[in-house]
C-alpha cells in the first residue's frame, strides 16, 4: 500500500544511495507518495502530532538530562537548579513536564478516535496491539519520570505504586523489594527509574516504527470505515495533502502546549511537588499526575488490595482485546447510531473516572466510582459483544469516493454512487 | 526486496499502481504546476474553477511565507537548545575570584584554585625576578619578555597547567628553578616560560586586576 | 456547512463561553466551607497574561523577609539573584554588601580547619538552623525553607472553579494560589487570645504564632506599614524567589502565542490551497 515504485531517482549520487540502501525511495513511498483517503478529518491529525511530541519530549528531556543529577540528596535541588540558573533552563523543564501531560491528551484522543471509528477491526488488530503497547510504555515512562524530581509527590506517589506489586500472593515482597532495590523507595530505586526513564522512550520510538510499519501495510481507516477501493479516487498522496494538513494540526496543538509552558505552568502539576520528599511525612493528598486518574480510581474502587491491583491492569489490559469484543460488522461509528451513544457514555464514563481519582476515597465518591468502574468493564466486555449482533446500524457507502461525493453531494450536481443513500450527517 | 515488507498490488491492478505513478508524480513537492494537475475524475464545477483561475504568484507567495515563518520558528526553538549547554548562571558567578596575597611570605608558591584549575601565585624572590628579567627572550622557544607576564614584578600569577597534554608542573624545581613538569620533563624558568622539554607555550598568565596590595581578583 | 456559518458559531460559542464562565467564575468563587473558607483571590501585579513584578514590592518583601522571617526560615538561594533583572533588582555593589554582612562556613584552609568568612554574592543564604531537627527542637516544629513555598502551597478550588482557573479569560490563568495562600495566613490570626488558631489554615492549628504586627517594618518609600501591605509585599516576594523568571516567561510567550498564530494561520491556508483541487 505504498508508492515505491514512483521514486526516479534523478543525480547519480541518489543512484549509487538507491543501489546500495535504498532509503530515499523507501522515505517517498512511506511519507511522500503514501496514498492517504480523501476523506479523513482532523481527528487523524494525532498521529503526527503524537510524533512530534515524542520527539519534543525526547529533545527536552536529553537536554535536561545534561543538567539533571539522579541522586536523592541532590536531586531536587539540581531540578531548581535547572529553573533558574541554566539558561533557559525553566523553560526546558516546563516544557518537559507539561509536554508529558500534552502527550497523554493526545493519545488518549487519538485512542478514542480509533474506538469510535472502528480502527482495531480487521486488518488492523495487529496495529492497535501495537498502540496499547507503546500506551503502556508511555505509563511506564511518565510514572518514572515524575519521580526523578523527587519532591513530595514523587516520593509518595512510587511509594504508593510500587507497594502495589507487593499485593502478588507468595512472592509479592520480595518483587517489591527487588523492585526497590532496598527496603522502601530511596536512592536506589530514584537511580534505576532514571536509567529506565531514559531508556524507555526509545524502545518507544521502535516499537513506534512499528506500528507505522503496521498502518502501511493495509492503509489508514478513515470516517466512512470503508476500505480503500481505487488508490486514484479514494486517495491523495500524503506529501503535500496529509502532510500540510498535519502541520496545521501540529501548530494549533501547539498552541494550547505553549499556553501550559508560558502561562499556566503548573497547573496540571501538584504544589506538593515543590517540596523536597520526606519519608517521614505523608501527604494529607496522594494524587497521580492527571492522565493515571482514572485507573487510580479503578485501583481504589476494589476493597481488595490484590483484587484492586487486577481490576486496574486488566482495565488497561483488555484494551487489546477490543477486536474481538466488538462484533459489529460495521467499522465506523458513523453508521452505528446506537454505539455512538455508548461511545460517548463511556468518554464520560472516563471523565468522571478521572475526576474521582482526584477526590480523596470516602463517603459518595467510593460508591460512585464503583459504579462507574462496573460501567467501564460492561462497555468492554457486555456492550460491544452484544452490540454488534443486535443493533441497527445505517447503510455504509460502498467507496471512499463516494462518502466523499455524498458529502458534497447537496452542492455539487454529479449524482450521488448507487450504493450510497443520502447520509444522516455525523 | 520492498515486496518482502510491503504487501505488492497483485498483477492485475498494476495498472493501476501504474496509475499511482503519475498520479502521485504530478504532487511531488516541486514548484507547484501553474494550473491544476492529471485528475483521474471529473469534480465539481466550483472547484475547477478554484483550481484553474488561481494565479501561480500568490500561490507560490503563500508558501514561501509559510516556509519562511516555519524556519524562524525552527530556528527559534533550536536556539535555547544550544544556549542551554552554555556555562549557567552559577559557573559564571564562579567565574572569577579575588585572593588574599598579604599572607605569602617571599620565595613561596600559593596554589589557588581558579575556574577548576591549579594557578600558581608566586610570591618572587628579587633573585628570581632578576634572573626572569635579564635572560634573552626573543631566543626562546615561545618568546616573551617577563615585563608581559606580570602587572608587579614580585607577582607571577600563572595557571599551573602544562602547555604540553595538562599536567601540573612542580615548583621549584627545574634547571631554573621555575617549575617542572614531571609528565614529560618540560622545564619553566622563574616566569614560567617553556625552556626545555615537549611543551609549545609558556604558562598561561590569567587576566587577573590588583584591588589593593594584597588583594588580587583572577579572572 | 460553509467556513463562514462555522466561524459564526464558533464564534457564537466563544461568546458564549466567555458570559458564562464569568457568570459562574463568581458563584464559583464561593469554594471551601464555613468551618474552613478558602483565602480570598487578591490582586497582584503579577497575574494574567501581561503580569510582571513590581521592583519596590519585592525590595520591601525582601525587607520584611530579612528582617522578621530569616529568623526562622531558610531561603535557599543565591544573592546573586537579588541583582538579576525580573526580581527585586539591587545593584551588584548592594549585594556584594548585603552578602558580606552574612558569615558563612567555608574550608578546609590549608591548614586542614573549617573556617567562618564573610559572604559573597555567589553564595546561598545560610540556614537559620544547621538541620530541621535543630529547628523542630528550638521551635516545636521546623519551619519550611521559603525559596518555594509561594508555589508549594495550594487550597482546594473545587468544581466547576477549576475548570474556569486554566481558560484565558478574565479571572482564568490563575497561578497565584500560593501567594493569596500566604496571604490569608499572614491576616488569619483573627482569635486574639490564642496565637497558634489561623482560620486560613488547614484544621486551623498552626505552629507559627503570628509573625507580622503592623508597624514592625519600617518602609523608606513612604508606603503604608500596615499588616495587609506587609502580607502583600512579603507574598510577592516569595513568589519571586519561588518563581524568579516569571517576566521572562510571559514575556516570551506572548511572543510565541503571536507567532504561533501567525504560523497556524499561514499552514491553514496553505492547506486549503494544497486541497484546492481535491473533493474532500
Amino acid at each position: 500500500m505504498h508508492g515505491l515504485s514512483t521514486f526516479e531517482p534523478k543525480s547519480g549520487a541518489v543512484k549509487w544511495l538507491e543501489a546500495r540502501l535504498p532509503i530515499l525511495s523507501f522515505m517517498h513511498g512511506s511519507f511522500v507518495a503514501y496514498p492517504t483517503p480523501k476523506n479523513l478529518n482532523y481527528w487523524w491529525t494525532f498521529g503526527a502530532i503524537l510524533s512530534f511530541m515524542l520527539i519534543a519530549q525526547i529533545v527536552t528531556g536529553v537536554v535536561l538530562a545534561m543538567h539533571y543529577t539522579p541522586d536523592s540528596t541532590l536531586a531536587f535541588s539540581s531540578v531548581e537548579k535547572i529553573m533558574r540558573d541554566v539558561n533557559w533552563g525553566w523553560m526546558l523543564r516546563y516544557a518537559h513536564g507539561n509536554g508529558a501531560s500534552m502527550f497523554f491528551f493526545a493519545v488518549y484522543i487519538h485512542m478514542f478516535r480509533g474506538i469510535y471509528y472502528g480502527s482495531y477491526k480487521a486488518p488492523r488488530e495487529v496495529l492497535w496491539i501495537l498502540g496499547v503497547i507503546i500506551f503502556l510504555l508511555m505509563m511506564a515512562t511518565g510514572f518514572m519520570g515524575y519521580v526523578l524530581p523527587w519532591g513530595q509527590m514523587s516520593f509518595w506517589g512510587a511509594t504508593v505504586i510500587t507497594n502495589l506489586f507487593s499485593a502478588v500472593p507468595w512472592v509479592g515482597d520480595d518483587i517489591t523489594v527487588w523492585l526497590w532495590g532496598g527496603y522502601s523507595v530511596d536512592n536506589p530505586t530514584l537511580n534505576r527509574f532514571y536509567a529506565l526513564h531514559y531508556l524507555l522512550p526509545f524502545v518507544i520510538v521502535a516499537v513506534v516504527a512499528l506500528h507505522v510499519w503496521a498502518l502501511h501495510v493495509c492503509g489508514q481507516n478513515n470516517p466512512d470505515g470503508v476500505e480503500i477501493q481505487d488508490v486514484e479516487k479514494d486517495c491523495v498522496p500524503f506529501t503535500p495533502h496529509a502532510t500540510m494538513k498535519d502541520a496545521f494540526g501540529i501548530a494549533c496543538f501547539l498552541l494550547l502546549y505553549c499556553w501550559f509552558i508560558f502561562y499556566i505552568p503548573n497547573y496540571l502539576g501538584d504544589a506538593d511537588n515543590y517540596i523536597q520528599a520526606n519519608p517521614m511525612k505523608t501527604p494529607p493528598h496522594i494524587v497521580p499526575e492527571w492522565y493515571f486518574l482514572p485507573y487510580y480510581a479503578i485501583l481504589r474502587a476494589i476493597p481488595n488490595k490484590l483484587f484492586g491491583v487486577i481490576a486496574m491492569f486488566s482495565s488497561i489490559a483488555l484494551l487489546a482485546f477490543l477486536p474481538w469484543l466488538d462484533t459489529s460488522k460495521v467499522r465506523s461509528a458513523k453508521y452505528r447510531p446506537t454505539f455512538k451513544i455508548f461511545f460517548w457514555l463511556f468518554v464520560v464514563c472516563g471523565v468522571g473516572l478521572g475526576y474521582l481519582g482526584a477526590m480523596p476515597a470516602d463517603g459518595g465518591y467510593v460508591l460512585a466510582a464503583r459504579i462507574l468502574t462496573l460501567a467501564y468493564f460492561a462497555f468492554f466486555l457486555v456492550v460491544l459483544p452484544m452490540l454488534g449482533l443486535r443493533e441497527q446500524t445505517l447503510p455504509v457507502p460502498a467507496t471512499i469516493a463516494d462518502a466523499v461525493l455524498a458529502k458534497s453531494g447537496s452542492a455539487s450536481s454529479v449524482a450521488a454512487g448507487a450504493a450510497s443513500a443520502p447520509q444522516t450527517k455525523g | 526486496m520492498a515486496g518482502l515488507i510491503f504487501r505488492r498490488a497483485p498483477p492485475e491492478e498494476s495498472g493501476q499502481a501504474r496509475n499511482v505513478n503519475t498520479f502521485a508524480g504530478s504532487r511531488r513537492s516541486e514548484p507547484p504546476a501553474p494550473q491544476g494537475s492529471v485528475r483521474a475524475e471529473p469534480i465539481g464545477d466550483e472547484h475547477l474553477a478554484t483550481a484553474t483561475t488561481v494565479e501561480p504568484t500568490r500561490r507560490d507567495f503563500l508558501y514561501i511565507a509559510t516556509g519562511a515563518v516555519a524556519a524562524v520558528g525552527a530556528a527559534a526553538v533550536v536556539w535555547p537548545l544550544i544556549s542551554q549547554m552554555s556555562p549557567d548562571a552559577s559557573t559564571l558567578a564562579l567565574a572569577s575570584t579575588e585572593v588574599d596575597i598579604g599572607a605569602i611570605p617571599e620565595g613561596q608558591i600559593v596554589t589557588i584554585k581558579w575556574r577548576g584549575k591549579p594557578v600558581f601565585i608566586r610570591h618572587r624572590t628579587a633573585q628570581e625576578i632578576a634572573s626572569a628579567e635579564k635572560t634573552d627572550w626573543e631566543t626562546l622557544p615561545d618568546p616573551q619578555p617577563d615585563s608581559a607576564r606580570v602587572q608587579k614584578p614580585q607577582w607571577l600569577i600563572v595557571v599551573g597547567v602544562c602547555t604540553h597534554l595538562g599536567c601540573i608542573p612542580l615548583g621549584h624545581a627545574g634547571e631554573y628553578d621555575g617549575w617542572f613538569c614531571p609528565c614529560h620533563g618540560s622545564v619553566y624558568d622563574t616566569s614560567g616560560r617553556i625552556r626545555k622539554g615537549p611543551a609549545p607555550r609558556n604558562l598561561l598568565v590569567p587576566g587577573y586586576a590588583f584591588l589593593t596590595d594584597t588583594k588580587v581578583k583572577i579572572g | 456547512m460553509a467556513l463562514t456559518k462555522k466561524l459564526g458559531f464558533a464564534a457564537a460559542a466563544m461568546f458564549g463561553a466567555v458570559a458564562f464562565s464569568t457568570i459562574a467564575l463568581r458563584a464559583a468563587e464561593e469554594g471551601g466551607h464555613a468551618e474552613q473558607p478558602n483565602p480570598d483571590r487578591q490582586s497582584w501585579s503579577f497575574s494574567g497574561p501581561f503580569g510582571t513584578y513590581d521592583q519596590a514590592q519585592l525590595q520591601r518583601g525582601f525587607k520584611i523577609y530579612k528582617e522578621v522571617c530569616s529568623n526562622c526560615h531558610g531561603l535557599n538561594i543565591p544573592f546573586r539573584t537579588l541583582s538579576q533583572p525580573g526580581g527585586p533588582s539591587f545593584t551588584e555593589e548592594q549585594v556584594k554588601t548585603l552578602a558580606a554582612t552574612y558569615t558563612v562556613h567555608d574550608g578546609p584552609n590549608l591548614a586542614g580547619d573549617m573556617f567562618d568568612r564573610p559572604g559573597r554574592p555567589s553564595d546561598y543564604f545560610p540556614q537559620p538552623f544547621p538541620n530541621p531537627e535543630a529547628a523542630a527542637a528550638a521551635l516545636g516544629a521546623p519551619p519550611p525553607d521559603m525559596s518555594l513555598l509561594a508555589k508549594a502551597r495550594k487550597y482546594e478550588r473545587g468544581f466547576p472553579a477549576f475548570v474556569f482557573d486554566a481558560l484565558p479569560i478574565p479571572g482564568g490563568m490563575y497561578q497565584e494560589l500560593g501567594p493569596d495562600y500566604i496571604y490569608g495566613i499572614l491576616n488569619g490570626y483573627t482569635k486574639a487570645d490564642d496565637p497558634n488558631w489561623n482560620l486560613i489554615f488547614p484544621g486551623h492549628k498552626i505552629a507559627m504564632g503570628k509573625p507580622l504586627e503592623a508597624g514592625q517594618v519600617e518602609y523608606t518609600d513612604g508606603t503604608p506599614t500596615t499588616l495587609p501591605q506587609y502580607a502583600k509585599d512579603v507574598s510577592s516576594f516569595l513568589y519571586w524567589a519561588a518563581e524568579p523568571t516569571l517576566d521572562q516567561r510571559k514575556r516570551v510567550g506572548a511572543r510565541v502565542m503571536l507567532f504561533l498564530i501567525v504560523l497556524a494561520t499561514l499552514l491553514f491556508y496553505t492547506k486549503k490551497k494544497v486541497w484546492s483541487d481535491v473533493v474532500h
